[in-house]
C-alpha cells in the first residue's frame, strides 16, 4: 500500500482525529494488514500522538499489525464443532496450509485462526472462508473448500 | 462557587462544587489511599483503592473517592468493614502482579492482605496509567504508551521519541507504586531495539 492510497483515505474522512478508528478500518480491509509507515502517516497527518495509535490498534482484534493472508480461515472449535470433529478438521487445514492458528503462510494466502463459535450449530463442524460459511466439513472436504481460494 | 457540606468519617467537611470527594478529604487533613490519582493529572479511577462507602437520599454506594463529585449531605464512610474488605481484596490482587513492591505492602500491613494469596503473576505492573498519563498531559511526549488489552496489557515505549526525549526526563520512573521497576525495563528495552542489529 503506498503512502498516496494512505493519504487518500485520510483525506476520505476529513482529516479528523476522531475518525482514526474508521481510517485504520479501511486500511486494514483494503490491506489486510496496518504497516507502521501507513500508522506513522496518520500520526502525522491527524496529529494523534503514535503511542495512542499503537494502543488502539493493538486493542481491537480487527486490527493486524503484521501481514495477513489473502483468505481468511476461520475455524469453529465451539462445543457442537467440537464434538462433532472440528480438530480433525483443523489438522487437515494446518496440514494442508503448513500453518498454525493465528499465524500467516509465506505466499499471503491463508491466514487461520479458530473462533469459538460461529453460531449455526447445526451445520458443525464449520469453517468460515472470507466469511462464506462452509458446513458439515470432513477432512477430505475441507481440501476441496480450501483449494477454492486462490 | 456554591459551598458545599458533606460529612467524612462523622467530620462535618465543607467543599466546593466539582471538587472530589477525595479532594474534600485531603482538604480536612482526612487520609484515603490512592495508587493512581497525581494531583497533575486528571483523575482515573484505574486502581479503585480509593473505594469508600458513600450515602445520599438513604442509598449507599461504593465509589471511587478520587472520582465521584461531592454533593450538599453525602455521607462518606472511609474506613467501614465494607470498604476494609474490598481494599483487602484489591491489595491481594495487585500484589499478585507486583509482590515487591514497598507500597504495596505497607498497604497490605494495614489492611490485613495476604500477598500470597494469589498465585504469583509478576509483571510488576499493576496498570495505574500514572507513567502514561504523566507523559500524555505532563510533559505531552506521548513516549510511553499502553499496548494489547486485558490480561495482556503492558506499557511500552516508542523507541524513537524514546531514544530522544526519556533519557534527560526520567520523571514518570518516581510515579510508579511498584517502584519503577518495570517502566526502566521497558525503556531499556525499547532502547536497546534501536541500536543496530549485529
Amino acid at each position: 500500500m503506498d503512502s498516496a492510497r494512505v493519504d487518500q483515505i485520510i483525506d476520505k474522512h476529513g482529516g479528523e482525529a476522531s475518525s482514526l478508528i474508521q481510517i485504520l478500518l479501511d486500511i486494514q480491509s483494503e490491506n489486510h494488514w496496518l504497516p507502521k509507515e501507513a500508522l506513522e502517516r496518520i500520526s502525522e497527518k491527524l496529529q494523534v500522538p503514535f503511542t495512542r495509535i499503537q494502543h488502539i490498534a493493538t486493542f481491537y482484534k480487527a486490527f493486524s499489525l503484521v501481514p495477513k493472508g489473502r483468505h481468511q480461515v476461520h475455524i469453529c472449535m465451539g462445543t457442537a464443532c467440537h464434538v462433532r470433529g472440528a480438530q480433525r478438521v483443523l489438522d487437515t487445514v494446518q496440514d494442508l496450509t503448513g500453518i498454525k492458528p493465528g499465524e500467516t503462510d509465506l505466499d499471503l494466502r491463508y491466514s487461520l485462526e479458530t473462533v469459538n463459535c460461529l453460531g449455526c450449530c447445526a451445520l458443525g463442524p464449520v469453517i468460515e472462508i472470507d466469511g462464506d460459511i462452509h458446513g458439515k466439513m470432513s477432512p477430505a472436504r475441507t481440501a476441496d473448500a480450501l483449494k477454492k481460494y486462490e | 462557587m456554591s459551598k458545599i457540606l458533606l460529612q467524612i468519617d462523622a467530620k462535618e467537611v465543607e467543599a466546593k462544587e466539582g471538587m472530589t470527594i477525595l479532594e474534600a478529604a485531603q482538604d480536612a487533613g482526612i487520609y484515603i489511599p490512592t495508587l493512581c490519582h497525581h494531583e497533575k493529572l486528571e483523575p482515573y479511577g484505574a486502581c479503585r483503592i480509593c473505594t469508600v462507602e458513600a450515602e445520599s437520599r438513604g442509598q449507599t454506594k461504593l465509589v471511587a473517592a478520587c472520582l465521584y463529585p461531592v454533593e450538599q449531605g453525602l455521607v462518606v464512610r472511609t474506613r467501614s468493614e465494607k470498604v476494609d474488605k474490598i481494599r483487602k481484596m484489591i491489595l491481594e490482587l495487585l500484589l499478585a502482579h507486583a509482590p515487591d513492591s514497598r507500597e504495596l505492602q505497607g498497604l497490605a500491613e494495614e489492611y490485613g492482605a495476604d500477598k500470597d494469596r494469589f498465585e504469583k503473576e509478576a509483571s510488576f505492573c499493576v496498570h495505574c496509567g500514572l507513567c502514561v498519563r504523566y507523559c500524555a498531559e505532563v510533559k505531552k511526549k506521548f513516549a510511553v504508551g499502553f499496548v494489547n488489552r486485558g490480561a495482556r496489557r503492558e506499557i511500552s515505549f516508542d523507541p524513537v521519541i524514546a531514544a530522544k526525549e526519556c533519557w534527560n526526563c526520567k520523571e514518570c520512573f518516581p510515579l510508579c507504586p511498584t517502584e519503577a521497576l518495570q517502566a526502566a525495563y521497558v525503556y531499556t528495552e525499547a532502547l536497546i531495539s534501536t541500536l543496530p542489529r549485529f
